[in-house]
């Protein structure tokens, strides 16, 4: 029992569902009388809706109706929101402009949904809907965010001039300009975050239920987080209150924060069970995921990195532009601002940093948190910028990074976090020692005999995870606090079950959770059960995202224990006559310490519930519940070594060897956390090499479907050398950091530091596709 | 009601009936008509690999193939792997034991794909199981696992062969 | 997908027959293409002809040098052709890198080539070799066969039934990926053949299938890599698109000739 505690590589056995088909997906559902929905979306970035004609749509075969947004607002259906205020820098509020979940009288992208039909089969609800006529009046459209701010761009949303949705700042600008107009050197370069689109391989679905005899909604949903979607859409979106609705978030088949948000669908397919009086079921399409699952990243920044006599860094100067799309989606105005330049320190001591980030709106689908959600932004840019100024220095980057990291804990960084713990060297050791840093040259040089250009690149990155202390964040602007909470039910027999508010769609919660348990209760892994994901089983919870289910929800479950372990604590001293205080849980017992009596786990179980012999007054039963409000966030952070050869004839670059040294605190299981980083990485380097969405001057999606949007395959990754230099998280009661987005954060820049190493031209960007790779060769020469 | 026509499909052994519209693929007839939704739909387009399934135990793309165009041909899918008692197929225990799955939505996919390529004789090494496993997509980024889980699999399968053909030298 | 209807054919006569009996009708190969574009709707064939269990369009043979292909063979099995691959490597690597191992298995040589995809690999071997593409009603040279993009020169209902050609002395395929798509960002087959030194192109034209007639003088000149050193690709006539531009291209072209040769011996 022992080697399944805390820290062993225990496998996901439970997870058998997964391996045989029987995992249940929300797609997978099907209930009596359900009808299939389809979405007509807009086919125009940028229209006015004139005419919505349904009748002859309403007559085709299978068509249960159709149904548009006048209908909709007609019902008291409310605006999508965005949960977390930003001021800008003059004190104005962040300009919201309205979403509704069906288009009334304006579309702002493509895919923006107008009507939908509800069929018997999913090929009837389409057929019909190429029968509903739109009359549409095109306007003008804008998709790339430097044009959207010039004057006389297309306007997006009357409440948002010039399409401005905040103008904010973190940092004293004057100190950071002081410090620039003084320094020995600056290094000065603009960088660009390619926008991704996440696509998690099970597209979004939604299954509404109307149970009219009862007023009553079910609402199945590929979610992150069912109960923020049912405070969402009861508080915000006016579908049912608390009490009338519950949200179900079965096996989720990967979201990467693509499914945090609430979207227009499950709204109106909950609203359309009700209107048809049927379940209503829809399906995204690859496309539609496309369409409109929120993206990720697309920032272009200008930066300014000071440097003294010595080479330490005096100051950080960003200015960040960032486009949020077409809508503010849920927590997308925390992304640029406190997820990213709250982390522009990185690992380095700079006394005086300051950025300023405009949002913008654009005819593009809306932007929001994806996989690290302003961490990697934040990372590529200070990374790449380093690296640069390594160049322009003469000096090895390893050793300017190592002259400026920080080195004594905890560190007041100017931009808000107080990093607690941490050994940034102890990761750049590691890794230069498993990549072999000082036999590059060597390398490089059978490189060159053979014709190709060998580079090599690092990255030192830090995120801020463990997300996050409730009253911090809402001095900051969020909606929510970001506690996570547990109850702990030991049944009478002694089996037990673990309900969690966060959620599991690929982290191996079943396993790394019931590890803690097992672990602290000497009892069989087997005897645990995890319960997620449904409203109505589990009390209030906050969900999965922002590598936080470990640090925040993991601790929640340890104060669950604790209550648990004290109460039965007292059961076991009182049936055994002995002082709670010499009572020790080993094994699957409770024994009297220092003696032979013991009486077992199961028996302590039982007798809490049948109260035949308690202590005086204690209530009988053996479940306890508990929340837990994190301290501070927590800041794993490590070092990253890409080594790459280029073909100079074909650009195409060949990942040598990647190497992570990560600093994840504690560790549950390291077989999870080793998949976390694969998955991190594959992202990563997909970001770096392959991945961009690309939209046309009228706001056309070029990149629509897998073979126009490279994703990372089997054959484009290496296999990777992981190692972890781990110091213990002080802010939480187990140590630990997190690890869902390391690698998506830390590996970016350390392969373009690569690339610009192998080609020496270090202008390029995001993806380094082979002809921007080849095209950069030719540059340089 | 639109037309239908009646087919007779074979699968994991077993003979089904059912009334579909000849437009209806193979992917939508095991899930919505026989409720067989372990063959997952990740982008009907033929270019993720999630709905593989196997035709006369080739690997292929359910999404792109018409269910009438598989009567008469013994249809394979997630469901029919295992052996009859429940013991995991040598693939799906080795994906368990390399951790070769997190979300698990790709994972019906990859091990139908996995089962073929070994046969295929496609999985000699690690670059060659990169290549012969790159029609199936996996954002969670498992690769290295899925890798690892398809080359062990592979080395038991020739292991087992050989012992199985030394007792038959002897 | 709009509603369509199915049929199964089981001889060459007919399919020929069904396919005549509806206007609005298709023949179905390995269906890559059509179901794919069926089901956006670009396509809405009012019946499907099945081709694909018709015993007489499926398999290779061997006379000789002389090479015959069934039209319903699919890309597996010409890659895994032992008897093929000692006349023609060439051909079997090509067809071992089409799509991914799903499409080889399901997609056929004649799909491919009735479709003509710009970026296919098929219609730059085809055309390389100087095949004969054989259909219910005639026989058509490959440099006749491919017209443009997406065209070929199959009359209404006519079928591609089989494609014949003579093993080369040499010949060698490489192929650039596009990386999305893994169709041929760039690719370049060559070939020594009876009739001459031949160099097609696919992926890269904006009007299809090309070949390329400054790469076989130079080859034509020496059977080798190096002799390309000095040819020009013109890239006014190559595609732009999101992955690579015309310039880019013709540098790809070259390149890929040159890695063709070398493949070749």
């Amino acid at each position: 029992m022992g080697v399944e505690g805390i820290g062993a590589r225990v496998t996901r056995k439970e997870d058998k569902r997964f391996l045989t088909g029987k995992g249940r997906y929300t797609d997978d559902m099907t209930v009596p009388g359900m009808k299939y929905a389809y979405f007509i979306r807009s086919p125009h970035a940028h229209a006015k809706i004139v005419n919505i004609d349904v009748s002859a749509a309403k007559s085709m075969p299978g068509v249960i109706d159709v149904l548009d947004g006048k209908e909709l607002q007609a019902d008291g259906i409310g605006n999508l929101i965005c949960g977390w205020m930003i001021h800008s820098k003059d004190g104005s509020p962040m300009k919201m402009g309205a979403w509704r979940p069906l288009a009334i009288d304006t579309v702002r992208y493509v895919g923006d949904a107008v009507a939908i039909v509800v069929a018997d089969t999913s090929g009837e609800a389409r057929d019909a809907a190429e029968a509903v006529v739109i009359d549409y009046d095109v306007l003008p459209a804008v998709a790339d965010v430097t044009a959207a701010m010039r004057a006389g761009a297309p306007q997006l949303h009357p409440e948002a001039p010039g399409n401005l949705i905040f103008d904010w700042q973190i940092g004293d600008p004057d100190a950071a300009d002081r410090a620039i107009a003084s320094a020995a050197h600056v290094t000065e370069i603009d960088i660009v975050n390619n926008r991704l689109s996440p696509n998690p391989m099970e597209p979004r679905a939604t299954l509404g239920i109307y149970d009219s005899a009862e007023d009553h909604y079910t609402c199945y949903t590929t979610s992150q987080n069912p109960h923020v979607a049912r405070l969402v859409m009861s508080a915000f979106y006016n579908v049912a209150p608390e009490n009338k609705l519950r949200v179900i978030a079965p096996d989720v088949g990967g979201g990467f924060g693509s499914k945090i948000y609430i979207y227009p669908e499950e709204i109106v397919c909950l609203w359309a069970s009700k209107k048809t009086n049927v379940p209503v079921k829809w399906t995204s399409d690859r496309t539609e995921a496309f369409l409109t699952d929120a993206h990720g990243r697309d920032h272009i920044s200008k930066v300014r990195m000071a440097f003294d006599a010595d080479h330490r860094i005096t100051a950080l100067k960003v200015d960040t532009i960032a486009n949020l799309g077409a809508y503010m989606s849920l927590f997308s105005s925390a992304v640029p601002t406190y997820l990213y330049a709250t982390l522009l320190s990185g690992q380095y001591a700079i006394p005086t940093i300051h950025a300023n980030v405009r949002t913008v709106y654009t005819n593009t689908v809306p932007v929001d948190a994806y996989r690290g959600a302003g961490r990697p932004e934040a990372t590529y840019l200070l990374e790449r910028t380093i690296e640069t100024a390594a160049r322009e220095l003469g000096l090895s980057p390893a050793e300017l990074r190592r002259k400026n990291f920080i080195r004594s804990f905890p560190y007041q960084t100017p931009v808000i976090m107080n990093y607690d713990a941490g050994n940034y060297e102890a990761s750049l050791d590691a890794a230069m020692q498993a990549a072999d840093w000082n036999g590059f040259s060597a390398r490089r040089a059978n490189s060159e005999a053979r014709g190709k250009k060998r580079g090599i690149g690092m990255s030192c990155y830090i995120e801020a995870c463990g997300i996050a202390p409730s009253a911090a964040v809402g001095s900051l602007g969020a909606g929510v606090g970001l506690w996570e909470s547990a109850e702990v039910r030991v049944n009478a027999v002694g089996t037990i079950e673990v309900l969690t508010g966060s959620h599991s769609h690929g982290q191996g919660h079943e396993t790394t959770f019931a590890q803690l348990v097992a672990g602290r209760l000497g009892v069989p892994i087997e005897s645990i059960n995890i319960v997620h994901g449904d409203t109505d089983k589990v009390q209030m919870g906050m969900g999965t995202y922002g590598s936080r289910s470990g640090a925040v929800g993991m601790s929640a479950i340890v104060k669950a224990l604790d209550k648990v372990e004290a109460k039965a604590k007292k059961i076991a001293a009182h049936l055994m006559e002995a002082s709670e205080e010499d009572i020790v849980i080993e094994n699957g017992e409770l024994k009297v310490a220092g003696t032979d009596k013991a009486v077992p786990w199961f028996q302590v179980a039982l007798a809490s519930y049948t109260a035949h012999n308690l202590p005086s007054g204690m209530e009988p039963g053996l479940k306890e519940t508990a929340f837990y409000d994190p301290s501070n966030f927590t800041f794993p952070a490590g070092c990253y070594i890409a080594e790459v050869e280029v073909d100079p004839e074909t650009g195409e670059t060949d990942i040598i060897q990647f190497v992570a040294a990560d600093d994840f605190g504690n560790i549950i299981n390291p077989l999870i956390v080793e998949g976390q980083v694969h998955g991190g990485l594959a992202q990563g380097i997909g970001q770096a090499l392959l991945e961009a969405v690309h939209y046309d001057e009228n706001g056309q999606l070029l990149t629509a479907s897998f073979m126009d949007y490279a994703m990372p395959r089997a054959d484009d990754l290496p296999s990777f050398k992981l190692s972890h230099q781990n110091t213990p998280c002080p802010s939480n009661p187990l140590g630990i950091k997190g690890c869902g987005e390391a690698g998506a954060i830390g590996s970016p820049p350390a392969l373009i530091n690569a690339i610009t190493d192998a080609i020496g031209n270090n202008r390029l960007t995001m993806p380094a596709t082979s002809m921007k790779v080849w095209q950069a060769i030719h540059a340089a020469h | 009601m639109t037309r239908t026509i009646h087919l007779s499909l074979d699968i994991n052994g077993k003979q089904h009936e059912l009334d579909v519209e000849p437009r209806v693929t193979l992917l939508d007839a095991l899930r919505e008509s026989l409720a067989l939704t372990g063959t997952k739909k990740g982008c009907d387009q033929g270019q993720c690999g999630a709905c593989t399934c196997h035709v006369d135990g080739k690997r292929v793309l359910s999404c792109l193939t018409l269910a009438a165009q598989v009567e008469g041909r013994q249809i394979t899918t997630i469901e029919g792997i295992a052996a009859e008692g429940g013991d995991l197929h040598p693939v799906q225990a080795a994906f368990i034991e390399n951790d070769a799955f997190q979300c698990g939505y790709c994972t019906p996919g990859q091990i139908m794909s996995a089962v073929a390529c070994i046969r295929e004789g496609h999985a000699g090494s690690e670059e060659e199981i990169r290549e012969y496993m790159s029609g199936n997509l996996c954002r969670c980024g498992a690769y290295n696992s899925i890798v690892a889980a398809v080359r062990e699999a592979a080395e038991m399968a020739a292991t087992g062969v050989a012992a199985k053909d030394k007792a038959e030298v002897a | 997908m709009y509603a369509t209807s199915y049929h199964r054919a089981s001889s060459v006569e007919e399919a020929v027959q069904l396919r005549s009996a509806h206007e609005e009708g298709k023949y179905l190969s390995g269906g890559m293409t059509l179901i794919s574009t069926m089901k956006q709707r670009l396509a809405a064939p009012s019946d499907l002809v099945d081709l694909r269990h018709i015993p007489a369009l499926r398999g290779i043979s061997i006379e000789g040098r002389r090479v015959k292909i069934g039209a319903a063979t699919p890309h597996a099995d010409v890659a895994a052709s032992q008897e093929l691959r000692a006349l023609c490597p060439a051909i079997c690597d090509l067809a071992s890198h089409i799509g991914d191992p799903h499409v080889r298995q399901m997609g056929t040589i004649g799909g491919s080539i009735a479709n003509n995809d710009p970026a296919a690999d098929y219609p730059a071997g085809l055309l390389g070799l100087g095949a004969t593409i054989v259909t219910d009603r005639r026989s058509i040279s490959a440099d006749d066969f491919f017209v443009g993009l997406f065209e070929t020169a199959l009359e209404e209902g006519e079928m591609v039934t089989a494609v014949l050609f003579d093993a080369p002395e040499k010949a060698g395929y490489a192929k650039f990926n596009n990386p999305a798509s893994r169709f041929a960002m760039t690719g370049v087959f060559v070939a020594k053949t009876a009739s001459g030194v031949r160099v097609a192109v696919t992926g890269a034209g904006s009007d299809g299938v090309f070949r390329h007639p400054g790469l076989e003088q130079a080859l034509t000149s020496s059977w080798s890599a190096d002799a390309l050193a000095n040819v020009s690709v013109d890239p006014s006539s190559l595609l732009s698109d999101l992955h690579a531009n015309a310039e880019y291209r013709a540098n790809l072209v070259k390149v890929m000739a040159k890695r063709a040769v070398a493949a070749a011996g």
